[in-house]
């Protein structure tokens, strides 16, 4: 296929994901610091947008609405949903006639309705509504698309990202203890809590938790399943692989991050979480650097640039 | 064709209520000299007279009769959405439109298309001789048919393109003819569009969203496909590949998602199962194009190129475009690759080349044109330029070389500024302008804000020329101007759209993956073909039914009862 039509898919992947798990992020710490009159507002919302890869300069105030602004509302912020859903229409709309009709028509639909601003009382139904949105996405792509290359880019994207957005929640917890939301809030905001609790036969403690969505090979949001999926993804995008070793860069980084979550001891993992969290999502872009390297690589060749006159 | 059938007099309280007054209204506005001819019904005596409709119209008429004006525009409004939801737009002052589909379809009955599509295939068979003679030997110039001063004189007449040709002769893969019916009800060619006609997209939606939103509608007569278009389309891009070329890889080449028609790129690009490319997704190596893709450079063999001449190849047009791909001619000409359109169509659908179209009719195949042109002024001759001059204010002057209504003046709308601009205009290049008498277009019956009222209407039908034959899309683009009394229809100038319908069977399965040699076996009702009934899982639940009503049973006199049960429910859910 087109290494044009195949980045767009790669990014369409990505962004619905990238919507997703921002809406549950912060619908669980949003409502945390509207709900809650003992934790420190602007603390926790610093935190938050550090986590999130917006940092906020130390000398800048910032409100939970500030929050909602820019990464849920905000057209133009990278970060924000809205911002990914636009990029998800918008890169449909160059791969339209890949995509299927009804996947076309649930992108484009999504973005218009997207409201202008939301109330404060409003916020957790705008969440719920850009997660039914994506599953509704996500499950037409899985019943109308052949799982050719195509829906192999698709799920690239879709599963680095969602790697991406289970590290920064894991991390959510770790930077600022007190006041990020319960080891509970974060396994429901993921829809993780009764899958956590049958897996561990009861009220799972910290480290269960931590290595739950880390680590379950079961569990589709844990870190290690995303990751196996895009590494699985990659080698059917590449089945030459020969008898020695991996035969692409992505494949190399994504299985090297596979091991070190796999044999390092999970006490290890945990005393550092922040640290190891970072590592996935280097791991994640790196990836992401590779895969565009050898199969989009449409800026690295010298085209026209069309004369001045 | 002015039969009168039923009369309708019911009809004068709802949806039709003020159609008459608008069409006697029209006939008496300023500038019109005569009547236009109504598509539904023949022109009333006076305000008293009963609508009556054309015979075509009737069963139409019947059907739209079971329904209330506040019900219609219920329907144009699911006809809106759904064209929001699907992406079928344009941009209107940064905000996007539905684009416009009039709910009211425009019927051709079948005698009427038969002549009409013959007209379409003449001009077709004349447009590719025509190309052929001045792109190579050029003997309607030497037999004096044509001036050569009209030929190098267009814009459009490109030396580049000489002894460019696809492997079997074809240039014009598609064409679209844009028709009008004049006053006295009988159709004309007004232009002729073989560079890169755009519209046909808007049939398939139009059509489909149609047969969702007004299925009533289609049950009173039986209407022609029209999603045979891609795989003709396809066929005939696949019949023009270069030589030797077994299985060729086809691409629809467009400028990119910022073009107004990029919806219509997509969808034939989908429809056809063919790869879309930009500009940057092709280069030209070694004799051959290229395209980009994930397991390397792949081979292209035709492209459907919706990117205009202009741009297609820096190295030989505009140096500044990216939007084609440098090399993309020479190729061509190697032959190792087709363009469709051929390069340099232009020459063909000039508006000045046009006026000589009757006359090459007769030259290139011997016939009498079946469609007849609009009469033309040719402001190069020095009697026809003064006499147009003297009477500017009741012409339509054009542009020779222009699309989508672009330059267009209507004599009698402009103001004396405008006419004295123009007149200037014409008086420094009379080559690039022609005249015609302003012609009242047929109107239509399109639902506006006061109701359904006659709004003035072209036809764009659509022919794809497969090398033995001329295929005609049953149908076209029936495009309306809103504006009550515009004569302009165009999409560009605030135009809206209606399905078009021709009736009759037409050829058979117009539309369908069905082999026509392989015979349908009716299914049967009986013997071992039946489908067994959905399994179910019927012990577990008669189990649980039982086990409910028992606890129903057990507890019913108490006061507890509905507590007990509801406690049951959920156990059992």
């Amino acid at each position: 296929m087109l290494s044009r039509v195949a980045e767009s898919l790669f990014w369409i992947g990505r962004y619905l994901e990238r919507a997703d798990g921002t809406a549950r992020i912060l619908d669980v710490h949003l409502q945390l610091v509207l709900e809650d009159p003992l934790i420190d507002e602007a603390v926790a919302c610093r935190s938050l947008m550090y986590i999130m890869g917006s940092p906020v300069p130390d000398d800048a105030q910032i409100t939970g609405e500030d929050v909602l602004t820019i990464l849920a509302t905000d057209r133009k912020n990278s970060s924000s949903i809205v911002y990914s859903l636009l990029s998800a229409r918008e890169n449909g709309r160059r791969a339209r006639e890949i995509i299927s009709t009804e996947l076309w028509e649930c992108l484009n639909t999504v973005t218009q309705h997207i409201p202008k601003r939301i109330a404060a009382e409003r916020i957790h139904g705008f969440f719920n509504w850009v997660r039914e949105r994506m599953a509704m996405a996500a499950g037409i792509a899985d019943t109308t698309m052949s799982r050719d290359e195509a829906y192999q880019f698709f799920i690239l994207g879709q599963s680095l990202e969602r790697a991406d957005m289970t590290a920064r929640l894991l991390a959510t917890r770790a930077v600022s203890e007190a006041h990020s939301p319960s080891w509970t809030t974060l396994l429901r905001s993921c829809g993780a809590y009764e899958a956590c609790l049958r897996t561990c036969r009861g009220t799972p403690s910290t480290q269960e938790a931590a290595e739950f969505l880390l680590l379950d090979r079961l569990f589709p949001r844990s870190v290690i399943y995303s990751v196996t999926r895009a590494l699985n993804a990659v080698r059917d995008l590449d089945p030459t692989g020969g008898r020695t070793g991996v035969s692409t860069a992505a494949q190399r980084v994504l299985g090297h991050a596979i091991s070190n979550l796999e044999y390092l001891s999970i006490d290890e993992i945990i005393q550092n979480l922040p640290h190891r969290m970072d590592r996935i999502q280097i791991a994640t872009s790196a990836a992401s650097e590779a895969i565009k390297l050898s199969y989009f690589p449409s800026d690295a060749i010298p085209t026209w640039v069309g004369e001045q006159t | 064709m002015a039969a009168i059938e039923r009369t309708y007099p019911h009809l004068m309280a709802d949806l039709f209520a003020g159609y008459a007054e608008a069409l006697l209204a029209s006939e008496l506005s300023p500038g019109s000299h005569k009547a236009a001819w109504d598509e539904m019904f023949a022109q009333p005596r006076d305000v008293t007279s009963e609508l009556e409709a054309r015979p075509n119209y009737s069963d139409l008429i019947c059907a739209f009769n079971q329904m209330t004006p506040a019900e219609l525009r219920g329907r144009t409004d699911a006809l809106a959405s759904s064209y929001l939801a699907q992406g079928v737009t344009f941009d209107f002052a940064g905000e996007e439109r539905p684009f416009p589909l009039d709910a009211v379809p425009r019927i051709i009955n079948e005698a009427e298309w038969v002549h009409v599509e013959a007209g379409i295939k003449q001009r077709v068979r004349v447009l590719e001789a025509f190309l052929a003679d001045v792109y190579g030997p050029q003997e309607a110039i030497r037999d004096g048919v044509i001036p050569a001063r009209v030929v190098v004189s267009s814009p459009n007449f490109l030396r580049q393109a000489m002894g460019i040709v696809s492997a079997n002769g074809v240039r014009v893969h598609v064409a679209g003819i844009d028709l009008i019916r004049d006053e006295a009800g009988a159709w004309r060619v007004l232009e002729d569009n073989v560079r890169v006609p755009s519209g046909v997209s808007y049939v398939i939606s139009n059509r489909q969203v149609m047969t969702q939103t007004l299925p009533e509608l289609f049950q009173a007569m039986t209407v022609r496909g029209v999603d045979d278009y891609p795989s003709r389309l396809l066929a005939s891009l696949r019949a023009s590949a270069p030589d030797g070329v077994e299985d060729p890889v086809v691409v629809v080449l467009t400028p990119g998602v910022f073009n107004s028609a990029y919806y219509e790129h997509t969808l034939l690009a989908r429809l056809m199962g063919v790869e879309l490319v930009e500009g940057r997704d092709l280069f030209c190596s070694g004799g051959y194009v290229w395209m980009r893709t994930t397991r390397g450079p792949e081979r292209v063999d035709v492209i459907y190129r919706r990117v205009d001449d202009d741009f297609i190849d820096p190295l030989q047009f505009r140096a500044g475009s990216v939007l084609g791909a440098p090399g993309l001619l020479t190729v061509a000409r190697l032959g190792h690759v087709t363009l469709a359109n051929g390069v340099g169509n232009g020459v063909a659908d000039d508006k000045l080349v046009y006026t000589y179209m009757p006359d090459l009719i007769r030259y290139y195949l011997g016939e009498e044109p079946i469609l007849p042109n609009v009469d033309t002024w040719r402001l190069e001759e020095p009697d026809a330029l003064e006499e147009v001059l003297d009477r500017l204010d009741e012409l339509v002057v054009k542009p020779v070389d222009g699309s989508g209504g672009k330059g267009l003046v209507v004599g009698s709308n402009a103001t004396s500024d405008q006419l004295k601009k123009l007149r200037s205009t014409l008086l420094k290049n009379p080559r690039g302008w022609i005249a015609q008498p302003i012609v009242q277009l047929s109107t239509i019956p399109t639902l506006v804000a006061d109701g359904i009222r006659p709004r003035h209407s072209d036809l764009r039908p659509f022919a794809v020329n497969g090398g033995d034959e001329v295929w005609v899309l049953p149908g076209g683009l029936t495009r309306v101007a809103l504006p009550e009394g515009v004569l302009v229809v165009n999409s560009s100038q605030g135009g809206g759209s209606k399905d078009t319908w021709v009736l009759g069977s037409g050829s058979p399965s117009d539309h369908d993956f069905v082999d026509e040699s392989v015979k349908r076996r009716p299914p049967s009702m009986h013997g071992q073909q039946q489908f067994s009934p959905h399994p179910d899982d019927p012990a577990r639940y008669t189990q649980q039914m039982q086990h409910q009503q028992q606890a129903c049973v057990e507890v019913s006199p108490s006061a507890e009862s509905s507590a007990l049960l509801m406690l049951g429910e959920e156990e059992s859910c």
